[in-house]
C-alpha cells in the first residue's frame, strides 16, 4: 500500500468515490460504507478501518472528497482525541467497541482531565478510582469539560495509587457517561456562554476491561491525548465549514457541525477582533481622535506581528530549518494581542463599553470581546505556564523548584478546598 | 518567502557578524567613539573595499552591487547588533538612497560611485528643530539661481553630518513642493557644527544654510516621492538595526543573570526574572518579524497586502518600542552594575534612546502607518 504514488492513491480514491458516493444516503449509512472501504481514515491501520497510508496522503484523499462534495467520517470535537488515544494505547476490545462509533458520529466523547484543584497542574488530579468488588469505583469532580453534557463516553484521568509519586499514581479510563453516578452541570462563564461543564462522580462505575494503558500509566496515556489536542487545535476550525448544499446527508452533517461548534461561537471574540477596529472606530465617529488612533495602531501592530511571526515559523519549518524561538511564542503573543484589542475597542466604544446586547450599538459583539478576551491568557496553558516553558526550554533558564515529585502523592501539599 | 533568508544572505550576515566581532568589539567601539571623527576610518575602508557594505543596494550602473533593501537591512541589523560606529546609516542608507531615488541619470552617475566605494561619505540634511522628519513642516527653502539653486535654512540631527564630504539637503521649492539638493560639504554658505550626541556612537550635526549653492536632484517634481521612499527605506533599515541591537541586549542580559548568584541561588532561577526574559524574547521576535516583512515589501510590494509606507512605519514603531523596553529590562536585570559607565549595557541603552526618536517617534510612525493603511 505504502509504495503507491500520490497519483495512484488519488486515482484509486476518486474511482472508489465515483462508484460509491451517494448524497441521498443517510449520514450514518454512508459513513459505515466509507469505514468499510478504508477511505474514511486512510492513514489508520488496515485492520482498523484504514488503509495504512502515510499520514501525509490524507490531504490528498480529502481533496478528492472535496471535489465531489463527499461527506467524510466524523472528525470534529473530542472524538478525534479519543480515537487517537484508543488507537495508540487501547486493547482490541477498546478498538472493536469504540472506533466505529467515533467515525460514524453516533457516539460522542468528552475529556475528563482538569479539576477545580488542578488546572495548569493536570497531574495533580485527585478524582479517585478505587478497585472494589471487581470494578473501578469513581468519586470526585472534573471541570472545563467541553461537550460533556451530551457526551456518551469520557476520557477519564483518575488517581489509583496515593502512595506512588504524583505522575505514577494516575490511571486512564474509558467511562460511560450515561450512568447514575455521573452528573453533568453546565458551567456558565463570565461572558454568559456555557461552553464547558462540571462533571461530578458519585460511585460511578468503570468495568476493569475499560481501563486503558496499565495501572499507574495514566499520565503516559494522557500525554498522547494532550499531544493530539495541541496538534488539532486548528483542525477544529478547519472542519467547521459544513457544506451548504441541499440534501439529507448534508443536513445531517450540518446538524452535527452545529452541535460540536456550539461551544466555540464566542471564540473569535476572545482573540480581540483586530479586524473590526478600524471599521468600529469609523462607525463610532472616533477615527479622528489621535488617542484612539494610537491604540488602534498599537493593536493592529501586535496582531500583524504575531501573524507574521507564525508565518516566519512555518517558513522555517518548510525550509527544514531547526525550530527557532518564533515557533513557541504564539500562545503568549495571542494574549497580548487580545488585551491590546480590548483596550482599543474600549476607547472606541467610550461610554457604550458599559452596555451590552442590543444597546451597545454592535449587537453585543464589542461587549462580548471585552468580556471574552480574559479567556485567551488562561485556556490551553496560562501565560504564566507559557513564560515558564519559553524561559526553560528556549532560554535554558533553571527549572522551577518542585515539591511534588520526590514524595508519595499523599504527602504533597494541595488545596484545602476544591 | 518573506521571513527566511537565502544561503547567500545568511552567508553575508555571518561574514559581517564575524568581521564586526573581530574588528569592532566593545572595547574598540568605546575607544573609537571618544575620538573626534567618531569612527575608525580603517574599519570603514575594510567594510567598503573588502565587504562591499557601502555598495549593497546601489545599482551596478552606479558602481554598486545591485542588491536590495533586504540585504541592506541585514547589514543594518548586524551593525546595530555590534553597535558599530560608522557613517553606514548616514551615508549608505540615508544619503545614497535619497540620491538614487531623486537624482537624474547624470547625477546618479556623478554622485553614487563615490558613495558606493566608501571614499565619499554623504549625509542627508532633512530634519529641522521644529519639524522633526515631517517634510510638510520643513522651513528651509530654495531659490532658483540660473542653473543652480540657493538654499537657506537650518537643518539639525544630521546623522554623520561632520564626517560628510557630500550633503543632500531637503528644502522647500518656490511652489511649495519639496526639493532634494546636493552640495559639497565645504560649500560656501554651509556652516556645520557637531551636536553633543547623547549616544556617542551616533554622531549628529547641525547645518546652517545661508545662500549655499546646490544642485536640485531630479526635476522639481522628484523630491516629494523620493523623500517618502527614502524615509520608508530608512525606517525599514532602522527597524533592522534596532532589532539587531535589542537582540544583543537581550542575549547579554540573559547571560548575566545566568551567572549572577544572590541568596544562594542563580537569579535566573527566579520566576520574575524568567518571565521578564520570556517577555523580552517575545517583544524582540515580534519586532523582528515586522522588520523582515517590511524589508521584503521594500524589494517586492506585489505580494504584500499593505503599502510599503504603512509597513515601514509599523516596523519602525514596533522596533523602537521593543528596543527601548529591552534596554530598560536589560539595565534592570544587571542591577547596580547596569547603571555604571563601565558596563556595556548603557551603550546600547543610549542607542535605543536615540533610535526611539530618530526619523520620528513611535507615535509619529503609528500615525503615518494608519494614514497609509489598507483597511
Amino acid at each position: 500500500m505504502t509504495d503507491m504514488t500520490e497519483d495512484d492513491i488519488r486515482a484509486e480514491a476518486r474511482a472508489w468515490l465515483t462508484e460509491n458516493w451517494d448524497p441521498e444516503r443517510g449520514l450514518v449509512e454512508w459513513r459505515n460504507i466509507l469505514i468499510d472501504s478504508g477511505w474514511g481514515v486512510p492513514h489508520w491501520p488496515e485492520e482498523w478501518h484504514g488503509r495504512g497510508l502515510p499520514v501525509g496522503m490524507t490531504p490528498v484523499v480529502e481533496e478528492e472528497f472535496d471535489k465531489l462534495g463527499a461527506v467524510g467520517v466524523a472528525k470534529m470535537g473530542i472524538r478525534t482525541l479519543a480515537a487517537a488515544t484508543i488507537l495508540e494505547h487501547g486493547t482490541d476490545l477498546h478498538k472493536q467497541r469504540f472506533l466505529r462509533g467515533i467515525l460514524t458520529g453516533e457516539e460522542t466523547w468528552c475529556q475528563l482531565f482538569s479539576e477545580p484543584g488542578s488546572g495548569s497542574d493536570l497531574a495533580g488530579a485527585v478524582t479517585r478510582a478505587d478497585f472494589q468488588g471487581g470494578k473501578w469505583i469513581i468519586n470526585g469532580q472534573k471541570v472545563w469539560n467541553t461537550s460533556a453534557h451530551h457526551a456518551d463516553f469520557g476520557l477519564l484521568l483518575a488517581r489509583t495509587d496515593w502512595d506512588a509519586v504524583k505522575h505514577q499514581g494516575l490511571s486512564y479510563f474509558l467511562l460511560d457517561m450515561r450512568q447514575p453516578g455521573v452528573q453533568v452541570h453546565q458551567l456558565k462563564q463570565m461572558n454568559g456562554h456555557a461552553s464547558f461543564n462540571q462533571v461530578f462522580f458519585t460511585d460511578a462505575v468503570v468495568e476493569p476491561e475499560y481501563q486503558i494503558g496499565g495501572l499507574g500509566e495514566g499520565w503516559k496515556v494522557a500525554t498522547t491525548t494532550l499531544m493530539h489536542e495541541r496538534r488539532g487545535a486548528d483542525g477544529v476550525r478547519r472542519y467547521a465549514t459544513g457544506s451548504d448544499r441541499p440534501g439529507r446527508i448534508y443536513e445531517e452533517e450540518r446538524a452535527e457541525v452545529a452541535t460540536v461548534m456550539a461551544p466555540y461561537v464566542w471564540y473569535p471574540q476572545r482573540t480581540g477582533r483586530a479586524d473590526l477596529l478600524i471599521e468600529r472606530a469609523k462607525a463610532a465617529g472616533r477615527w479622528d481622535d489621535p488617542a484612539v488612533r494610537q491604540e488602534v495602531a498599537k493593536a493592529l501592530t501586535l496582531a500583524r506581528t504575531a501573524e507574521w511571526t507564525a508565518r516566519r515559523a512555518r517558513e522555517a519549518q518548510q525550509m527544514g530549518l531547526p525550530q527557532g524561538p518564533e515557533g513557541s511564542i504564539g500562545k503568549l503573543a495571542a494574549s497580548i494581542v487580545a488585551r491590546a484589542c480590548a483596550k482599543a475597542h474600549t476607547m472606541i466604544a467610550g461610554p457604550d463599553a458599559m452596555l451590552t446586547g442590543e444597546d451597545d450599538g454592535t449587537d453585543g459583539v464589542v461587549a462580548e470581546i471585552l468580556v471574552s478576551t480574559p479567556a485567551i491568557s488562561i485556556a490551553g496553558g496560562t501565560d504564566e505556564i507559557q513564560r515558564n516553558i519559553i524561559s526553560e526550554r528556549i532560554l535554558s533558564m533553571p527549572k522551577e523548584a518542585r515539591y511534588d515529585t520526590d514524595r508519595p502523592f499523599r504527602d504533597v501539599p494541595r488545596n484545602q478546598v476544591g | 518567502m518573506k521571513f527566511s533568508f537565502s544561503e547567500e544572505q545568511t552567508e553575508f550576515r555571518n561574514m559581517l557578524r564575524r568581521f564586526l566581532q573581530d574588528r569592532s568589539p566593545t572595547a574598540e567601539l568605546r575607544r573609537v567613539s571618544e575620538t573626534e571623527a567618531g569612527y575608525d576610518p580603517e574599519i570603514w575602508r575594510a567594510m567598503a573595499e573588502d565587504l562591499g557594505v557601502t555598495a549593497i543596494h546601489i545599482p551596478e550602473a552606479y558602481g554598486g552591487a545591485g542588491f536590495g533593501v533586504s540585504e541592506l537591512a541585514i547589514a543594518a541589523e548586524e551593525a546595530g547588533r555590534a553597535l558599530l560606529p560608522s557613517p553606514f546609516f548616514g551615508s549608505t542608507v540615508l544619503a545614497a538612497t535619497a540620491i538614487a531615488e531623486a537624482g537624474t541619470e547624470a547625477q546618479k552617475r556623478a554622485l553614487l560611485p563615490g558613495i558606493a566605494s566608501g571614499r565619499t561619505v554623504a549625509a542627508l540634511a532633512a530634519a529641522e528643530p521644529g519639524a522633526g522628519w515631517n517634510a510638510d513642516a520643513f522651513a528651509a527653502n530654495a531659490e532658483s539661481d540660473g542653473d543652480s539653486w540657493r538654499l537657506r535654512g537650518r537643518k539639525s540631527y544630521v546623522l554623520d553630518g561632520m564626517a560628510a564630504d557630500l550633503v543632500v539637503a531637503a528644502a522647500r521649492l518656490p511652489d511649495g513642493g519639496l526639493g532634494l539638493f546636493s552640495l559639497p560639504a565645504d560649500s560656501a554658505g554651509l556652516a556645520r557644527r557637531p551636536l553633543q550626541s547623547m549616544d556617542p556612537t551616533r554622531r549628529l550635526a547641525e547645518m546652517t544654510l545661508d545662500d549655499a549653492q546646490a544642485d536640485l536632484l531630479g526635476g522639481p517634481e522628484a523630491g516629494g516621492s523620493a523623500w517618502a521612499r527614502t524615509l520608508d527605506i530608512a525606517a525599514v533599515c532602522l527597524a533592522g538595526e534596532m532589532v539587531g541591537g535589542a537582540e544583543r541586549l537581550r542575549e547579554d542580559a540573559l547571560e548575566y543573570v545566568s551567572m549572577r548568584m544572590q541568596f544562594g541561588r542563580s537569579i535566573a532561577s527566579f520566576q520574575v526574572t524568567k518571565h521578564k526574559a520570556a517577555d523580552m524574547l517575545l517583544e524582540v521576535e515580534l519586532a523582528k518579524a515586522a522588520a523582515y516583512y517590511a524589508a521584503a515589501a521594500a524589494d517586492d510590494d506585489e505580494e504584500v497586502d499593505q503599502p510599503l509606507t504603512a509597513l515601514a512605519s509599523l516596523a519602525k514603531a514596533a522596533a523602537s518600542d521593543a528596543y527601548m523596553q529591552t534596554a530598560i529590562h536589560a539595565v534592570q536585570m544587571h542591577g547596580g552594575i547596569g547603571f555604571t559607565h563601565d558596563n556595556d549595557t548603557q551603550l546600547w541603552f543610549k542607542r535605543a534612546k536615540a533610535s526611539e526618536v530618530f526619523l520620528g517617534s513611535a507615535a509619529d510612525h503609528r500615525e503615518r502607518m494608519l494614514q497609509h493603511w489598507n483597511a
